[in-house]
């Protein structure tokens, strides 16, 4: 009901508006200047109104505020038809009403200001002061309002035509001023009238006419003359006066603001201890961080902006007069949620990173000066907190680019120990995957040893507990940042690049069996590649006990349980691989008993514990090629390696991957490069085994009727080829009559079953090895009836 | 002309963080029609973003593959030539290529492209073509000591196959190339 009255009040308003400004136009077009300020009168009249409120009264406004230009115009043709300004003063001093009078005198004073008979001066002066005859709030706010406006291109200034004296500058600045303060008191009256309980209401209604009140601040930001001594000098302790004086809350939050938003950044810089003097003075009740954290941003950003004024400050020593605010106001305001005291000092860290980004200290200090906030509020429970400390955190991250500086920071890891679980584990991964983006090299093992500490999080259980809930692919993937950062670990030296393999390894061995056979053979290969730069320099004959051999790195593979524990947790497969690659690398070092040692603990770990029947082929298809490779044993560590080999072959579950595996062990007995690693009949005693095998095959396959039989062909048939190898190689106990009775064998096999392309491409082989030359002798005994 | 992009031994994460830079800017979606893949990705994050450069992705088994399902070989036909794809620890001794060339007359094919050594060849023989494009990553072997990021790039064009390799040496990308021409009238198989 309220404001259905509302509307209907401003429409009869806004009708009456019409009617009086329709005669009052009437009279101006006949030059009837009595009449036109009788109407004029009788239309301001409606501004006297309680009824409406602010919103509505805002409307009425604009309608009469309309209409008085058309009148300021008139008045101003009629001084120049002869009628003075005094004369249209005292005329308009005899209307009924205070209210219609006053902004009759406004208009006509900024008439008379433009035709300089008397000082621009005076008339503000004369204005300003008439206007406090109107005390209620929303009339009052509303008239100065009118003043402001229509006076606002007609203040005085510097290079002006209307300067009257020296000091024009400073009398309008004074008007204005006074004008603001005036209004605010105004503004900040409205809170008090009425019932409390419409409270909020008022509190809504004051909201809207804010900008009137601010509007002032921004006229003085931009008169002329107002330089840093000015603003520094008159305007802001005057402005700052009002807004501490006030006591209101709703004006000291907004002006405040307005304050910095207004006027210029270089001010700012150089009247900081002013600005911020002011802030413990105001009502405990302002939202201080959010006017501390506008200044900031707004400094951020010219400090981004313009490069000259870094000097400045340094000069002015911005930081720590900031620093040392905000650290009042957290220490003022006991209830300050963590969320909202971690964002004010996030706004200082990105300040600080933007304006002193050389200067690690003050970094650092303001992660202490966060932490110090953290002890007191203990470990964060809130997400709105956590996120605005991952923020906290990411800012220098992402301002350095490198980790390595990120290290430096004291504070750091200190900030990170109030974080929650989940939040220090997202926090450690965005740590590890800003290394990898930026592929940034971390050279020290100290350097490690304090970015796996960071990383904690993600590189070890919390308080040893597991997290079941996590998703297996997920954590796979944030294991696999942890895998590719060790290759990020790299030093030059030796020494040092060993000692940071120790301390990655220390961090990896606590992670827990989920995430060991993720993490181990990075740190194995790691060392492998450091084993291989080791070799390539020299011995250093003054090298202590604990100076990094290649045997020392091997020891620590082979016997410190690193890869050992793998098999602890059900990863043989990948434990054998890495065992064999390390017996690899000893055998390159020329470390026998090293290496007879990782291929017993590799043939152990077959033994034991790889048991499914495709796993065992592959491991000991490695097993045999590993071998075949290696040059350091005497002869009985390789016979007993060989035989060994040998025999899982012949017990492999099916029986063409028996044939398979022996026929490959005849290459144990053969290196091409080695003269005397040359067996020849081994090799042959070997493919004979192979061959009993693959009869066996082909018994199996006969007395199963219907059963293609191609699988034990092409047995024969790779076993062919693998006799042709040797006869290649010069194994002189492989004639071409042993090649000429398996062919034979071969054909007599295939008359039952279509040809294979196996055979065919095998033949031609024969054929082209023939035509070559010198090769006649060797293929002699070959000859190669096939059917049709 | 079909563009295939052969590769393999990238050993990630284990023995290496992700494929070389420049390599990573060169390999860009929508130009390459197949992928050859000799295996030892290792893990899935790899697998996807090969996918993404081409989504015919052909795939066999390394022996640290985290994938027990690719196979443990492979054969395809590009134009006139059929390809055959293995990743290289099961034929020994390794890196033989008497030996590889057996497996070539075994899966009847004109190229035979394996991996496993870390090492670049192109290897003409009786039987047709070997190749290996190396490690994409340069990643750490056994075999060989001294490893440069590699990868090959094939043209195929019905009976004629331009083999690029590329090649990143002290920083720099090195390209070298080497063109094979399959006789029309011989076949593999009958």
């Amino acid at each position: 009901m309220i404001a259905d009255d509302d509307e209907k009040w401003l429409a009869a308003a806004i009708a009456a508006v019409k009617q009086h400004a329709f005669y009052m136009q009437r009279a101006i077009d006949s030059n009837n200047l009595k009449d036109a300020l009788k109407f004029s009168a009788q239309m301001l009249s409606e501004l006297r109104t309680s009824k409406l409120s602010p919103h509505k009264y805002y409307e009425l406004y604009i309608r009469v505020f309309n209409e008085l230009g058309t009148l300021e115009i008139f008045f101003k043709e009629e001084t120049g038809r002869g009628c003075s300004i005094a004369e249209l003063y005292e005329l308009v001093q005899h209307a009924g009403n205070i209210l219609p009078r006053l902004y009759l005198l406004c208009t006509i004073g900024s008439v008379y200001i433009k035709s300089k008979d008397v000082t621009a001066t005076d008339i503000l002066k004369d204005l300003v002061e008439m206007c406090r005859a109107v005390q209620h709030p929303l009339r009052g706010l509303f008239l100065r309002s009118y003043l402001a406006q229509v006076t606002r291109d007609k203040l005085p200034s510097i290079g002006s035509d209307l300067e009257g004296d020296g000091d024009a500058h400073m009398n309008a600045l004074e008007f204005v001023l006074q004008n603001f303060t005036e209004m605010n008191k105004l503004w900040v009256r409205m809170q008090h009238q009425g019932p409390s309980r419409e409270k909020d209401k008022r509190e809504k209604e004051r909201n809207e006419l804010r900008d009137l009140v601010g509007k002032n601040l921004h006229v003085l930001s931009q008169l002329e003359g107002v330089d840093l001594g000015i603003y520094r000098d008159t305007v802001l302790p005057r402005i700052l006066e009002q807004v501490v004086n006030c006591k209101d809350e709703l004006a000291q939050c907004y002006l405040m603001d307005c304050i910095i938003q207004v006027f210029p950044d270089d001010f700012h810089l150089q009247t900081l201890d002013v600005l911020l003097g002011a802030c413990p003075q105001l009502q405990p009740s302002v939202d201080i961080k959010t006017v501390l954290s506008g200044l900031m941003e707004r400094l951020s950003n010219y400090a981004a902006s313009s490069v000259e004024a870094l000097p400045n400050f340094l000069q002015v020593e911005a930081f720590s007069k900031l620093n040392y605010a905000i650290g009042k106001v957290v220490e003022a305001q006991v209830d300050l949620p963590a969320a909202a005291s971690v964002t004010l000092y996030l706004f200082l860290l990105k300040f600080t990173l933007h304006v002193y980004s050389d200067r690690l200290d003050y970094v650092d200090e303001v992660l202490g000066s966060c932490v110090t906030q953290l002890s007191a509020t203990g470990k964060l429970c809130d997400d709105k907190a956590a996120k605005q400390i991952v923020a906290f955190l990411s800012a220098p991250l992402e301002k350095y680019n490198n980790v390595v500086t990120i290290l430096k920071l004291t504070n750091y890891p200190r900030v990170m120990e109030y974080l929650d679980h989940e939040t220090n584990k997202a926090m450690a991964i965005i740590i590890v995957q800003s290394v990898l983006k930026n592929n940034t090299h971390i050279a020290t093992a100290d350097e490690v040893d304090a970015l796996f500490e960071l990383a904690k999080g993600l590189i070890k259980d919390f308080d040893g507990k597991v997290d079941y809930e996590i998703d297996e692919e997920d954590f796979q993937e944030e294991q696999n940042l942890v895998a590719r950062l060790v290759h990020k670990l790299y030093s030059d030296d030796p020494e040092e690049m060993s000692k940071i393999i120790f301390t990655v390894r220390k961090h990896i061995l606590a992670g827990g069996p989920k995430r060991l056979p993720l993490t181990i053979p990075p740190l194995v290969f790691s060392a492998l590649k450091l084993i291989r730069r080791l070799r390539g320099g020299d011995e250093n004959p003054f090298g202590d006990d604990a100076s990094a051999t290649p045997k020392r790195i091997l020891q620590l593979l082979s016997e410190a349980s690193t890869v050992e524990v793998l098999s602890d947790v059900s990863a043989p497969d990948l434990a054998l691989r890495l065992y064999l690659q390390c017996a690899q690398a000893a055998n390159d070092c020329e470390l026998e008993t090293v290496t007879y040692e990782f291929f017993t603990k590799a043939y152990l770990l077959y033994e034991e514990e790889i048991s499914d029947s495709k796993a065992q082929v592959t491991a000991l298809r490695l097993i045999i090629g590993t071998l075949q490779r290696m040059r350091v044993f005497n002869v009985e560590n390789r016979d007993t390696l060989t035989h060994k080999a040998t025999g899982y072959s012949a017990r492999l579950l099916r029986k063409p991957d028996q044939c398979r595996a022996v026929y490959e062990c005849s290459h144990l007995f053969w290196a091409d490069e080695c003269e005397n690693l040359k067996d020849g009949e081994r090799v042959v005693l070997c493919l004979k085994r192979a061959q009993r095998i693959a009869d066996a095959v082909q018994q199996m396959a006969n007395a199963s009727r219907g059963t293609s039989s191609t699988g034990s062909v092409a047995l024969y048939v790779e076993l062919l080829n693998k006799y042709l190898y040797f006869l290649e190689k010069g194994n002189p106990q492989v004639t071409g009559d042993t090649i000429q009775s398996l062919a034979e064998l071969i054909r007599s096999e295939t008359k039952k079953v279509e040809s294979e392309p196996f055979i065919n491409s095998t033949m031609r082989y024969i054929e082209f090895q023939r035509q070559q030359d010198g090769m006649d002798e060797k293929y002699e005994k070959i000859k190669m009836e096939w059917f049709e | 002309m079909v563009l295939v992009l052969a590769l393999g031994d990238l050993h990630v994460p284990h023995r290496a963080a992700d494929l070389p830079p420049k390599f990573k800017s060169m390999l860009v979606p929508g130009k390459i029609q197949h992928i050859i893949c000799t295996g030892n990705l290792c893990i899935k994050e790899i697998h996807d973003y090969l996918k993404t450069i081409c989504p015919d992705l052909h795939i066999v088994r390394g022996e640290f593959d985290e994938d027990a399902r690719y196979p443990e070989n492979k054969t395809l036909t590009i134009g006139q030539f059929k390809l055959g794809l293995c990743h290289g620890h099961q034929v020994i001794p390794w890196g033989d290529l008497d030996s590889l060339a057996m497996l070539q007359r075994q899966l009847g094919v004109d190229i035979l492209v394996t991996g496993h050594t870390h090492q670049f060849t192109a290897y003409k023989h009786e039987g047709g073509v070997v190749i290996n494009p190396g490690s994409a990553t340069g990643a750490y072997s056994s075999i060989n000591q001294d490893v440069n990021p590699s990868f090959v790039l094939m043209d195929i064009d019905g009976f004629r196959a331009v083999v690029y390799v590329y090649e990143l040496i002290d920083g720099e990308v090195k390209v070298d190339k080497i063109e094979f021409k399959k006789p029309p009238t011989t076949n593999s198989a009958p």
